[in-house]
């Protein structure tokens, strides 16, 4: 046993350098393996991974363009650009929100609605890159939270173009607002295929021009080749593709006129809307009240937001376009000409107005006790009698009636360049055929006729439908669509594109027709119901007074506006157009709740009229009338 | 009687004795390679090369402390190492401080040491040692024995968790096993056996062990997470092409994608700015540092000095294997250092000490056995 283990040493020692030449052979095996792999990476593989080091290296940053101005027909700033600081946060590096923003509160001012804002952004928005959790930072407050930057990560200031509307609420229904991109806007951008020029842009229009004019205002985004590091930092920039900026959009309205206009409606609700006849461009687009556009620019707070969308005035509601309402009496002139057209009236063919109209068993009321007697169109339209209208509507029929009104555009939307348009009801026998389900309710009945004469019954449309159909009138029968856009400017190339006036149809009506309703019209300035408000004009113009009923009366009901609730009473309206030969202006006033016609919306559109025709500001505000004064025959409609 | 002028050469004769030419230039071009790569890593700033290069005078001060000292001295302490270092195993697996999750650092008043390390060089030299004492009647059952002597500290390794650790402490003892000449069917069998207990291993292991080998087999499952090293660091090989980048012209080191770019991914800074022929003469230098290792197991006149020097030496092929492979994409992640070129003072002094072995073992490769 010992003398075998003595013999194993040689052995041992010639089995040692066996297994040493052994573990050689494994290192040249292993170094061979490795050289074959990089061999493999750097030699047959080396584009593939040149090609993943650069994309590592280089982020392409989307450059947002700045937005273009909007402007009034006289080149005032109606929507601008300035620049501001931001604190915003990265949602997807923050770990804890609630957290950080606690932190940063020790630095900057950040009040509950701004933190309420910052939530309703965190939802609203898919991917968030970036968030603003405080905008327009002071510069001290820029100073604060840059020397404590380092406590922060996915914290940063950045310097952003943001929008101001300098008028506030002043024409707030046509220029409308900016508001952050939602993940509905992305949506909606992906279905246009318009996401690629967006990325890098936070704001879209959501109301008004803003909205409707996106694509002109955007401009085109730019790129920016960045060397960034492994946390997405940039580095250096490589190269870059200037943003195009957006195109200043210039409007037809007056922001002078505008002004005047929403002053003279003071703290009343309605609408007022005013077009050049010869053009369809829209001097002045009132819906009041409004709402300051500013407000939305950076993410309204949801405090801000509840107060304007749960106001019983509905301040958000475009009235101009979207409200619709009963004409009243403004109908006459329209009912009077179709008469003419159609030949169911000459102008000197006389009904007796007793103050009542019996269709089968129901009394039809003129709104003057007693009647106007003999009534012939002139008359017509300068007193408004209702009886003379109870009876043309009875002879000419609803199909006749709405056959004609449509071709003046009532019941179509006017295409104004506005999102929200609605179309209102013009009624006629289709249109109850599709509007009701029961059998009896879809039936027309001739007796319904009768107050359609009048501009009520189911008569119901927009203020700019009712100023369109005015301008047409105004215009010999040539209707233009309404338009806010007078020009696109190209910020980059200076070059200028005009919205052409677009002439949507002529109407072919008869000299001598138009005449005879534009003179009645004329009268009811100079001597009919609206006389008064128009004392003293030093120009011609031609109008027309209407009460457009709220509730409707019972048979032997006396409307007395004292005893009603304010939101009950009767809608003022007004429509007029000056002067008289080569119109330059005509106008649809609305005023809700206002009584009678000429009371409130009348005395608006001599105003407007004589900012416009005349340069004359208007006085000091008078006193309202008192009641008993104006309680005249004047104010029949 | 000494002449003036003599004791200066013969201070600077008894520094260079036993100071192995080749070797230590060998190890000092590979550290030079580190430096240059460790100032790319750390952004052309030279505080962390000031730092790399005091470590690296402790480390050869040591190697050459070592170099002094003869095996037969080694020997004696090789008992009295591994017992401490696995009572510091134990110690730590006790009362260990956990940092990162793991249970590896040991404090002993203001020093904090990682035990695992201490028996990466205790192993080797207590199973060299035993299987010295057996020289010449080895049997099965002293392999049975050494694989116990390895078997415990490297589960408690494992069990810290630090599985690169366990594993280089585990293939340190393996390679002193094979050339004390485990028969070739007894390793045939145990690599059967081996194979075999991979699945209940599998069910052993901690989630981000077993995450780590999922990734390696598919790494764009997790690009972000546990794929993002491999994924970053073969994208700085592969384009740093035949030539390379050029030196601090690295984008992937640059902008930071390579992530311990200093120590265990450094192989990654330096293949992406000196490319295929950089790659080759640093295998190259290992290859030569190898074989010269090899050289002098070769040599070597006793059969501790001959298991210890070709162990040691296979420990340093081990080392540059799972680092190089492990940046290229080919084996999973482990922290392994790149032997004499990652940045740290620990693996530095590490190295040098074998370094220092394997010199004094060439020394004194023709003492006649006492």
């Amino acid at each position: 046993m010992h003398f075998a283990e003595l013999k194993n040493y040689a052995g041992e020692l010639r089995d040692f350098q066996l297994r040493l030449g052994i573990a050689g052979l494994l290192v040249l095996a292993a170094f061979g393996l490795l050289l074959a792999r990089f061999v493999w990476l750097q030699v047959l593989q080396h584009d593939a991974y040149r090609a993943k080091a650069e994309e590592n290296r280089i982020a392409i940053v989307p450059v947002a363009p700045s937005r273009g101005l909007v402007l009034d027909r006289n080149g005032e700033v109606l929507a601008r650009n300035y620049l501001a600081y931001t604190l915003e946060i990265f949602p997807a590096q923050v770990r804890n929100l609630d957290d950080t923003i606690a932190q940063l509160a020790g630095f900057v001012d950040i009040q509950p609605r701004d933190r309420a804002r910052f939530r309703k952004l965190l939802q609203e928005t898919r991917n968030p890159e970036s968030l603003p959790i405080r905008t327009r930072l002071t510069d001290e407050e820029v100073a604060r939270v840059a020397a404590n930057r380092w406590r922060f990560t996915g914290v940063d200031i950045k310097a952003r173009l943001f929008r101001q509307y300098p008028y506030g609420e002043v024409a707030s229904h046509v220029i409308g607002y900016i508001g952050r991109i939602t993940t509905r806007d992305l949506e909606r951008l992906e279905g246009l295929e318009l996401d690629a020029n967006y990325r890098g842009s936070d704001y879209i229009g959501k109301a008004g021009i803003e909205a409707s004019y996106q694509q002109e205002l955007h401009g085109i985004t730019g790129l920016e080749r960045v060397e960034i590091d492994a946390a997405g930092r940039g580095m250096r920039s490589l190269s870059r593709v200037p943003a195009q900026a957006g195109n200043n959009i210039s409007l037809t309205l007056d922001i002078r006129l505008q002004e005047v206009a929403e002053r003279a409606f003071g703290a009343r609700r309605g609408a007022l809307v005013a077009i050049e006849p010869a053009t369809g461009g829209v001097l002045a687009f009132v819906s009041k009240p409004g709402y300051d556009p500013n407000l939305f620019v950076d993410g309204i707070d949801p405090q801000s937001w509840d107060a304007l969308n749960n106001s019983p005035d509905h301040p958000l509601n475009n009235r101009a376009i979207a409200g619709v309402y009963p004409p009243g009496s403004t109908f006459k002139p329209f009912m009077a000409l179709a008469a003419l057209e159609l030949g169911k009236r000459t102008p000197r063919t006389t009904i007796n107005d007793p103050g009542y109209f019996v269709f089968g068993d129901r009394r039809f009321r003129d709104s003057k006790p007693g009647g106007h007697g003999t009534v012939d169109m002139y008359k017509s339209i300068v007193k408004s009698s209702d009886v003379y209208y109870y009876m043309l509507a009875n002879d000419l029929g609803i199909d006749a009636i709405a056959g004609f009104m449509k071709r003046f555009g009532f019941g179509t939307r006017t295409g104004i360049d506005l999102e929200g348009e609605a179309a209102g009801v013009l009624p006629s026998r289709e249109w109850k055929q599709a509007r009701f389900s029961q059998p009896e309710q879809r039936k027309w009945y001739a007796g319904e006729t009768i107050s359609v004469g009048i501009g009520q019954g189911y008569n119901a449309y927009t203020p700019a439908q009712l100023a369109q159909a005015l301008a047409t009138l105004a215009n010999n029968g040539d209707m233009f669509r309404p338009r806010l856009v007078s020009h696109v400017d190209n910020a980059r190339t200076g070059e200028r594109r005009y919205v052409e006036p677009q002439l949507v149809r002529q109407l072919q009506l008869r000299p001598e027709h138009l005449a005879v309703v534009k003179n009645a019209m004329a009268g009811v300035n100079t001597e009919g119901t609206a006389a008064r408000a128009f004392a003293g004009a030093q120009y011609s113009s031609g109008g027309k007074t209407g009460t457009a009923q709220v509730v409707g009366m019972k048979q032997n009901e006396k409307y007395d506006e004292t005893k009603v609730a304010e939101h009950l009473r009767d809608h003022s309206l007004y429509i007029a157009f000056a002067p008289l030969e080569g119109p330059k202006i005509a106008l649809a006033v609305l005023v809700e709740n206002g009584g009678f016609g000429v009371r409130a919306a009348a005395p608006i559109a001599r105003t407007v009229l004589d900012y416009f025709l005349l340069g004359k500001l208007p006085a000091a505000p008078k006193k309202p009338a008192p009641v008993s004064e104006v309680q005249t025959d004047a104010e029949s409609d | 009687m000494e002449i003036a002028g003599y004791p200066l050469r013969r201070m600077r004769a008894r520094l260079i004795e036993g100071i192995d030419a080749p070797l230590f230039a060998l190890a000092l071009a590979l550290a030079a390679i580190g430096l240059a790569a460790l100032y790319s890593a750390s952004y052309e700033n030279a505080s962390r090369v000031a730092t790399q290069l005091a470590n690296l005078a402790v480390a050869i001060a040591a190697m050459w402390a070592v170099a002094q000292v003869p095996p037969q001295t080694l020997a004696r302490f090789a008992l009295p190492a591994y017992m401490l270092a696995l009572a510091l195993l134990l110690a730590v697996a006790l009362a260990g401080e956990v940092v990162n999750g793991a249970r590896r650092w040991l404090s002993v008043g203001v020093l904090r040491f990682q035990p695992s390390e201490m028996m990466k060089i205790a192993m080797p030299m207590m199973l060299a040692w035993y299987f010295h004492r057996r020289e010449g009647a080895i049997r099965l059952r002293d392999f049975a024995l050494a694989g116990l002597f390895l078997a415990v500290p490297v589960l408690l390794v494992a069990r810290q968790p630090d599985l690169g650790t366990a594993l280089l402490i585990a293939a340190a003892g393996f390679y002193v096993i094979f050339f004390a000449g485990i028969g070739w069917k007894v390793l045939a069998g145990l690599a059967a056996v081996t194979l075999a207990s991979l699945l209940p291993l599998w069910g052993l292991m901690h989630d981000y062990q077993r995450k780590r080998i999922l990734t390696l087999l598919d790494p764009t499952t997790d690009p972000l997470g546990a794929g993002y090293h491999i994924i970053q660091s073969t994208i700085a090989v592969g384009s740093g092409g035949i030539t390379g980048k050029g030196w601090l012209n690295g984008s992937q080191t640059h902008l930071e994608f390579i992530p311990e770019r200093h120590t265990d991914f450094i192989f990654a800074v330096y293949s992406e700015e000196f490319g295929l022929i950089g790659n080759v003469a640093l295998l190259a230098l290992y290859s030569l540092l190898i074989a010269r290792g090899l050289s002098i197991a070769a040599a070597a006149s006793t059969p501790f000095t001959r298991l210890f020097a070709g162990a040691v030496t296979m420990i340093f092929f081990t080392y540059v294997f799972v680092n190089m492979g492990m940046v290229a994409g080919i084996l999973p992640v482990v922290g392994v250092p790149l032997p004499f070129v990652s940045y740290g003072g620990t693996s530095l002094l590490t190295l040098f000490t074998g370094i220092g072995i394997l010199m004094s073992i060439h020394r004194h490769r023709k003492l006649v056995q006492t």
